[in-house]
């Protein structure tokens, strides 16, 4: 498997990362260089084998449902780059 | 030519738990904005999620009242997409291993019942609230909402028109309440809908390509939007066209749906497993012991209400649609045991059409199910006939007290003292000597003018069958 320019220009953009001309160049080189050595594990028989979730053997605590966490808003809010009315603001979104 | 409509239903129901999915903050509706957001919520580095119990618990309580299977193991993925209300860039949820695997639910249209499949359902965190008309230059983000936990409840394409996705989405809507998992709160947006349309020639078997409509959020505007998007494929397809798989929002106030193009775009959500969470582990013994702990589902309802109360399916299938309706059944049952029947239609009949007239759900009645019941049992022991019932049910409805205060202010109560009747009965005889004739002369329907004439004098208090039988010993 092997990623064209165009598939990484759509990756960046997903990740919303603007690349130059250069940037895209070594990018796609060194993206395929890691998929080429991940494509070594091609080679194992994995038919039977269940998917890894996760590396760690252990299974997920859980949490009981109780209310702890006070209102911090304040403190959040002081490094926000811009808030109002409590809100945190952002660059106009339409839909 | 002719179209068939394929439906899917996407429903998030809001689980009612106390905290979040993954953090321990609050998740009380209509709070100070970003009051209810902590570190986690807002993505802050370093913090980790860690799973709530009880959001759990209400997926597999849901999985048990659909018959579906489920996924002992199930693993939480991250959706990733960019949107000013997902602080972490991603949204955390269950893609290839949810909770909830496939299971159906019936539906009824009309005297037809149809099966639904159920896909899927599985656990995710509800994003923030954008706020776009607060600032003009500014979109307002309000994460209280961020990290809610939702049920993404998935269905087949089983549905063939708006009217059967409307009753799929009110069943859904129903049980829910009734299991105690969602508060079906459309309004503050506990319980969601997006809709898949597409349509295809009729006897096709291969899906036309589909359209998602999205932000519906009352069942009146479900079927209006299916309606809406059904139409708008025909015109495209009968004029040559072709349909485009895109995501389109409905407006209830201009009655449109309108693409959303900025949705497409991001439409690769590159889902992995989130390394924050280990997978989750369902055991058996749990499984049981919510099972145990299921309530009495509404089919299983609707089956003892025929059964043991002798009511007929369509009454049945009324009542238990709605757990509030049943719940507020049950409570008047309580005292009136013997006048089931008799409560139903009361019921279905006068309340319902009162609670229509002024737009009140039953939670919110003026009158009590305690007071129907009592004026019920007025009725079940010949305290007042069933017409005067109307007026004392108006009066309780216009708040002015129990049933039996406003039977005894007013003097309402049937006169069942024989004498009183006779007096009247007497009276009316002696000045209609002509209808009298006539009943002698064979005509029995003119009985009926003398049992109208003993209710007037009466004022409506006598009692109907006492009347009868007295007019049948003194005419005949």
């Amino acid at each position: 498997m092997s990623l064209s320019e165009q598939e990484v220009t759509q990756i960046a953009y997903l990740a919303r990362l603007s690349l130059s001309e250069t940037e895209l160049k070594d990018n796609t080189k060194d993206l395929n260089a890691i998929l080429g050595l991940a494509e070594q594990l091609g080679a194992i028989e994995t038919d039977g084998i269940e998917p890894m979730a996760h590396p760690l053997h252990m299974t997920q605590r859980l949490r009981a449902d109780v209310v702890t966490e006070e209102d911090h808003s304040e403190l959040f809010q002081s490094i926000a780059p811009k808030i109002g009315n409590k809100h945190y603001l952002v660059p106009t979104v339409i839909e | 030519m002719e179209w068939e409509t394929v439906i899917g239903l996407e429903i998030h129901a809001q689980l009612n738990t106390k905290s979040k999915i993954f953090s321990s903050a609050s998740t009380k509706f209509g709070q100070a904005p970003n009051s209810q957001a902590c570190a986690v919520d807002l993505g802050l580095p370093g913090v980790l999620p860690v799973l709530n119990v009880e959001a759990v618990n209400k997926a597999i309580k849901f999985g048990l009242a659909v018959n579906a299977h489920i996924n002992q193991r199930n693993i939480f993925d991250r959706k990733n997409y960019f949107y000013p209300d997902l602080p972490k860039g991603y949204q955390i949820s269950q893609m290839d291993l949810p909770i909830v695997g496939e299971g159906e639910i019936e539906i009824k249209i009309g005297d037809e019942t149809k099966v639904i499949g159920v896909t899927r359902a599985h656990l995710e965190e509800d994003a923030g609230k954008s706020v776009h008309d607060m600032f003009n230059e500014y979109t307002a983000i309000d994460l209280n909402r961020a990290g809610t936990p939702l049920l993404e409840i998935v269905s087949e394409p089983d549905m063939r028109s708006a009217k059967e996705a409307v009753a799929y989405a009110k069943k859904i809507h129903a049980l829910v309440q009734y299991i105690g998992i969602c508060d079906g709160n459309m309004q503050e947006g506990s319980f969601r809908c997006d809709a898949n349309v597409s349509i295809r020639p009729m006897g096709q078997e291969e899906l036309g390509t589909r359209a998602e409509l999205k932000n519906i959020n009352s069942f009146k505007f479900i079927e209006r939007a299916i309606n809406l998007e059904i139409e708008r494929q025909q015109d495209i397809l009968e004029e040559g066209g072709k349909i485009v798989q895109e995501t389109r929002l409905y407006d209830a106030v201009k009655h449109e749906t309108r693409s959303m193009r900025s949705k497409e775009e991001a439409n690769d959500y590159r889902y992995f497993p989130d390394p924050d969470l280990l997978p989750v582990e369902i055991t058996d013994e749990l499984i049981e012991s919510i099972k145990a702990s299921l309530p009495e589902l509404p089919v299983e309802k609707k089956a003892r209400f025929i059964a043991e109360l002798g009511l007929n399916e369509y009454d049945a299938d009324v009542l238990t649609s709605q757990k509030s309706l049943a719940d507020y059944f049950e409570i008047m049952l309580k005292d009136n045991e013997k006048n089931a029947k008799l409560c139903a239609n009361w019921v279905m009949g006068e309340l319902s059409a009162s609670l229509n007239k002024y737009q009140l759900d039953i939670e919110n009645s003026p009158i009590s199910a305690n007071n129907l019941s009592q004026l019920i049992a007025r009725i079940g022991d010949d305290t007042i006939s069933g017409k005067i019932a109307k007026d004392v049910f108006k009066a309780m409805w216009d708040g002015e007290g129990s049933a039996d205060a406003i039977i005894e202010s007013k003097g309402l109560k049937q006169v069942t003292d024989t004498g009183a009747i006779e007096a009247i009965i007497d009276e009316i005889i002696a000045n209609n000597t002509p209808q009298v004739e006539q009943f002698k002369s064979g005509n029995e329907k003119i009985l009926g003018f003398f049992v109208g004439q003993a209710m007037k004098a009466s004022q409506g208090k006598a009692n109907p069958k006492l009347i009868n039988q007295l007019l049948r010993e003194k005419l005949g």
